[in-house]
């Protein structure tokens, strides 16, 4: 098993009294894919901001790529560093993107940023990333407002992959999106993980989408961890009442919605 | 059984840049007493505006022709007074209940106010209220009902709209995505309580929903809709397993599964077309479908009986038993 390219140890976030993550702890391998599964409330999005740097710690400790990102960036070369480790794409394609910016520019200000090749060298590999993500030319050049929302995620995703990071948070990243359009944007993302070897941490509520994309599953309840393990495992056999409950509720072929007995 | 709503032929253009846009065309549906018809379709498909067209809550200067008949009434053609009445048998609820409660209104308030504008004494309404708020499985419902809006859930909020919808017992429910906002236990919660509320109350229901196998759970027939029309219409116990048009089929292979990891997901080319964009004279649908041949792109194809379907699909029966099962 390779390295852990991200390890959390008994992350801790409270707001007041209210603690929304309680001693969360797992790591996750070099290319591997974990999803954190919840309802809302659970801790999860806390968790991707922790991990982000968009939210600091109460307690515990995040290393990514060896590099602990438990205490706010000191200097901006620190940040740029944490940039290129850790990306996150967002559940809303429609305000993620600056609204003026072209596909193209937006890809292009983060090779800036986060590479240090020649202009002639960013045009090609932005030419390069939009190929990855299946943008053509003319939709590269298009300002968000002319692109759908499974376009303007394709923006997004090749947006944090500009970056290089080593780790991609996918928040909700397929949620909003049509379902002919969100398999589109799986098959992409599992290729992006062949052809990169980037690792994913999956926010997501959708068990089907969770199954087709991560390997590992933590289920959240009430920001603790009641669940984890591989994922079909825990899928076709829940052990914790809340799994059981929550798999019990996803719809299916000849499924009937039951009311829980209060 | 003669139909208690009867749509044909509807088409609806909006107003767009001095223009008008196409966004139903053509649609034709309807609903028997007591019966739950889901209507399916991806964003832009025009599900929720023919729920609107019904509920009569076009935006300005919106053009429908065609008919809604509701129990021998033109809904299209209604006094003020008369559209009154048709709202109180005609009920709606829709994807976000906290958009559509006042937030400084106490529940109890908020949803007594049909019932008080015709006439029903305060006490006795609020008494109605209450009672309600229990069918819809809210404990301590006469505290529910001096509470806030705020104060609520999402999932307790959306049965307090269940409750309010009806109040005024209706024969008709017009529920818009009840549920998408909802976390997925809470979600089998209040389908669970639409459909039991449904069946005793033996009222009528057009369920809108962007998951077939939402609809299929409770409704008894699922109507699909692409690019503004309806391109299918099938007892939803066989929807999956034996769709008749091509998109159905397509819709149902593209979702992920949970019982297992498939190697590749059955993406559809391209992006769901609205109405105003999809080509006229030719089935909407060709430019994406893996079945598309000469014949589809000649015409645009009628709306035609099948196995006790419809389907708008000129290859229908020949393609019958070919199209991509999900399982395979």
């Amino acid at each position: 098993m390779p390295d852990p390219v991200l390890i959390a140890s008994g992350l801790r976030k409270t707001f007041g009294d209210f603690t929304a993550v309680d001693d969360v702890s797992f790591s996750i391998p070099a290319g591997g894919s974990l999803a954190i599964v919840g309802e809302s409330g659970s801790g999860k999005t806390t968790i991707a901001k922790m991990i982000v740097g968009l939210e600091r710690l109460t307690a515990g400790s995040i290393l990514a790529c060896g590099n602990d990102r438990s205490r706010p960036a000191r200097s901006s070369r620190d940040r740029r560093r944490r940039g290129s480790e850790v990306q996150i794409v967002f559940q809303d394609p429609y305000t993620s993107l600056d609204p003026r910016q072209s596909a193209a520019d937006a890809i292009d200000e983060v090779l800036r940023l986060h590479s240090d090749l020649a202009p002639g060298a960013r045009g090609a590999r932005v030419a390069e990333l939009c190929g990855l993500v299946g943008l053509d030319e003319r939709q590269s050049s298009c300002l968000p407002r002319m692109l759908s929302g499974g376009q303007r995620q394709r923006v997004a995703i090749a947006r944090s992959l500009a970056a290089s990071p080593r780790i991609l948070i996918l928040d909700e990243s397929v949620a909003a999106l049509d379902v002919s359009i969100q398999a589109q944007v799986l098959n992409l993302l599992a290729d992006v993980r062949d052809e990169t070897g980037v690792s994913y941490v999956l926010i997501s509520h959708d068990l089907a989408v969770v199954r087709q994309l991560a390997e590992q599953i933590i289920v959240l309840w009430q920001g603790q961890i009641v669940e984890q393990g591989q994922t079909g495992r825990v899928l076709d056999n829940p052990q914790h009442e809340y799994t059981q409950r929550l798999r019990a509720s996803v719809p299916r072929p000849g499924w009937k919605p039951t009311r829980k007995i209060a | 059984m003669s139909a208690l709503l009867t749509v044909e032929n509807l088409t609806v253009q909006l107003p767009a840049g001095g223009s008008l846009r196409t966004v139903l065309a053509d649609v034709s549906l309807s609903i028997a007493p007591g019966e739950a018809l889901g209507l399916v379709g991806e964003s832009g498909s025009g599900k929720s505006m023919t729920a609107r067209a019904i509920d009569r809550l076009l935006p300005p200067g919106a053009q429908a022709s065609g008919s809604i008949v509701f129990r021998n009434q033109n809904v299209l053609d209604t006094t003020p007074a008369e559209l009154r009445r048709y709202r109180a048998d005609v009920a709606m609820i829709f994807q976000d209940p906290r958009a559509h409660t006042n937030p400084v209104r106490r529940i109890g308030d908020f949803m007594t106010e049909a019932l008080r504008s015709r006439g029903v004494p305060q006490a006795e309404a609020l008494e109605r209220a209450v009672e309600t708020l229990e069918q819809v499985g809210v404990s301590r419902a006469h505290a529910v009902a001096r509470q806030y809006p705020h104060e609520l859930s999402g999932g307790m909020l959306q049965r307090v709209m269940i409750g309010a919808a009806l109040l005024t017992s209706p024969k008709l429910l017009l529920a818009d995505e009840p549920t998408t906002a909802l976390d997925v236990t809470i979600q089998a919660e209040v389908m669970a309580i639409l459909d039991e509320l449904r069946r005793s109350l033996g009222l009528a229901m057009l369920f809108i929903t962007h998951d077939l196998e939402l609809a299929a759970a409770i409704c008894d027939r699922t109507a699909v809709m692409y690019a503004g029309q309806i391109v299918e219409t099938r007892a939803s116990s066989s929807l999956h397993s034996d769709p008749l048009h091509p998109y159905t089929a397509a819709l149902s292979a593209a979702r992920p599964d949970v019982t297992r990891t498939l190697p590749r997901l059955r993406a559809i080319p391209g992006r769901p077309l609205s109405a105003f964009e999809a080509p006229s004279g030719s089935c909407a649908f060709a430019p994406r479908c893996s079945h598309a041949s000469p014949e589809c792109l000649a015409n645009m194809p009628d709306l035609i009986s099948l196995d006790g379907g419809m389907t708008r699909c000129v290859r229908a029966a020949e393609l019958r038993g070919q199209l991509e099962a999900p399982d395979a």
